[in-house]
């Protein structure tokens, strides 16, 4: 696997919503690979590339804690926007937040640490002056002065991520000593179909260590 | 409105005397805490409500600064009769969605150009699939206080009865209402927060936004004042600016250069050194001591004290 990165993450807090239960958000135990991917496009991408997560290692012990906060129950809705646009006034374009209150508690994972495994592939939407050591130099020197498109989040962007990028030559941190079936996690949504699917695989940790199934893999199931 | 061409980070310290900073629903409103430290919490949304309120306060009815989410309790009637006139007229339940792309691009356009929340935090707009996402530059962390704190549980009470039936309720005494309190009785606390400048060129989030946001977090709990906050205050405001647009430096080895310890005889000790222990509990800002590492900043890293 050439052109492979390892970034350690960090934080306090972090919320990988299950999809199933994401009213009351609770959290998946471990990182997912979308989510890695979110944080690698923090800091580099270009349509040419795209991120593929290889393996995850998970460097602290897996905890949670429930926060429940005032939430709002609305989206804004497109056609009052639209109505405002054509009237040039802003009248009853808001969102009255305590009359919309939704009290939601999340279940979110407490000190955490990764090192996310992954490399890239180009893309068909590679031009002629895209090549893989471009893109990896880039990303190299950005991860390692602390430079971000954005700065990189752990599930939701309330829970920062700290980000460091490991040399190759340095020693893998050393993951937790357990093994869990994590059952289905989800592995990313199809953004490339019309109706962005959400995709599974059966993720299991060895060692602290969750391997990532590749795109294509029969292990991904929809 | 064009975006920033610096990135920024910020620590924001804000301190609480006698009051709860942000009741935990799940608590029965006791102040927030991390259950396994004790340590303070006030949730990222607390602080970008406080953040909303202020702007729409300081820049009332300014162009380009209407506020999206909004506290009822500050609305007059007139905006509650509007909303209810928009309510009622729209209850078909039909879901739209935007024609195409170019129209998605219109709508979330003109959406940030006249909110600043929506500028500033973002929002999700509508039904359809994708047709308005907007993610604003400001990201801010949940803040936490520098030491354990002790809330504390006040018991009042009400000479008035509620409704005749309590009134005559025996069991009562004197007609008197019991109600509780709580209270941090100090409380110093941390929040990080981050501007990233290549989402504000998506949102245009500018330059005098971004003074605003900093005036915002200085003086958010100067209009916050009520029964439940106490007084808050915002004690520190440290800003790293960037150079570029990507940054400098990463973000948590510039907060690490902002340390937060207790006063001994004017003596730096981090929380949590031995021997602490022994002090009296911090009940005011000047039981703390603020070091701002400025040596040595990563070149291209300029450090703004701004409170």
């Amino acid at each position: 696997m050439p052109y492979g990165i390892k970034l350690h993450v960090s934080g306090p807090y972090a919320c990988f919503t299950r999809p199933e239960m994401k009213v009351e958000r609770v959290s998946y135990d471990v990182m997912t690979p979308s989510a890695a991917r979110g944080i690698l496009e923090a800091i580099h991408w270009k349509p040419a590339i795209r991120w593929v997560i290889d393996r995850i290692h998970v460097l602290e012990p897996i905890r949670f804690q429930s926060i429940r906060r005032n939430e709002v129950g609305q989206k804004v809705p497109v056609n009052k926007v639209k109505s405002a646009l054509k009237h040039r006034s802003l009248d009853g374009l808001r969102l009255l937040c305590d009359q919309d209150r939704q009290q939601r508690a999340s279940t979110v994972l407490t000190n955490v640490a990764y090192v996310i495994e992954a490399h890239f592939e180009m893309t068909s939407r590679a031009g002629d002056g895209d090549n893989e050591g471009k893109h990896l130099d880039i990303f190299n020197r950005r991860a390692e002065r602390g430079q971000c498109f954005h700065q990189p989040c752990l599930g939701t962007r309330e829970f920062d991520a700290r980000f460091r990028l490991l040399d190759p030559a340095e020693a893998m941190p050393p993951a937790i000593t357990e093994d869990r079936e994590l059952g289905y996690m989800l592995w990313d949504i199809d953004h490339a179909s019309a109706e962005r699917s959400a995709m599974f695989f059966r993720a299991t940790m060895t060692n602290g260590v969750v391997n990532i199934p590749q795109p294509g893999a029969a292990e991904i199931c929809r | 409105m064009s975006g920033l061409t610096n990135r920024y980070d910020f620590v924001v310290l804000f301190e609480v005397i006698n009051g709860n900073p942000n009741g935990d629903p799940d608590a029965g409103n006791l102040p927030r805490m991390d259950p396994e430290t004790n340590h303070g919490l006030v949730s990222d949304v607390s602080l970008k409500r406080k953040i909303r309120n202020y702007v729409e306060f300081a820049r009332d009815g300014q162009p380009g600064h209407a506020i999206y989410v909004q506290d009822g309790a500050v609305l007059n009637e007139k905006h509650r009769e509007a909303y209810k006139a928009i309510r009622s007229e729209q209850s078909t339940g039909d879901k739209l969605t935007p024609k195409d792309d170019a129209e998605a691009i219109l709508l979330r356009q003109f959406m940030c150009d006249n909110f600043f929340d929506v500028r500033t935090f973002g929002a999700v707009m509508g039904t359809g699939i994708n047709c308005g996402q907007v993610r604003g530059p400001v990201q801010m962390a949940f803040a936490r206080s520098i030491e354990p704190i002790m809330p504390l549980e006040i018991t009042i009470t009400r000479m008035a009865a509620t409704s005749e039936k309590e009134k005559d309720d025996t069991k009562r005494s004197d007609n008197r209402t019991m109600g509780r309190k709580h209270i941090v009785p100090y409380g110093l606390y941390r929040a990080h927060g981050f501007v990233s400048a290549k989402l504000s060129e998506r949102t245009g989030f500018g330059e005098q936004d971004k003074e605003l946001l900093f005036e915002a977090l200085a003086n958010m709990f100067e209009h916050d004042h009520s029964a439940a906050r106490g007084e808050m205050t915002t004690r520190k405001l440290i800003v790293f600016k960037h150079e570029t647009a990507l940054g400098n430096a990463p973000a948590h080895q510039l907060f690490d250069r902002v340390r937060v310890g207790r006063n001994v005889d004017g003596e730096f000790r981090l929380p949590g050194e031995r021997g602490l222990d022994n002090l009296p509990p911090a009940r005011a800002f000047s039981d703390y001591l603020v070091q701002i590492d400025r040596d040595g900043l990563p070149t291209g890293v300029e450090l703004i004290e701004r409170l």
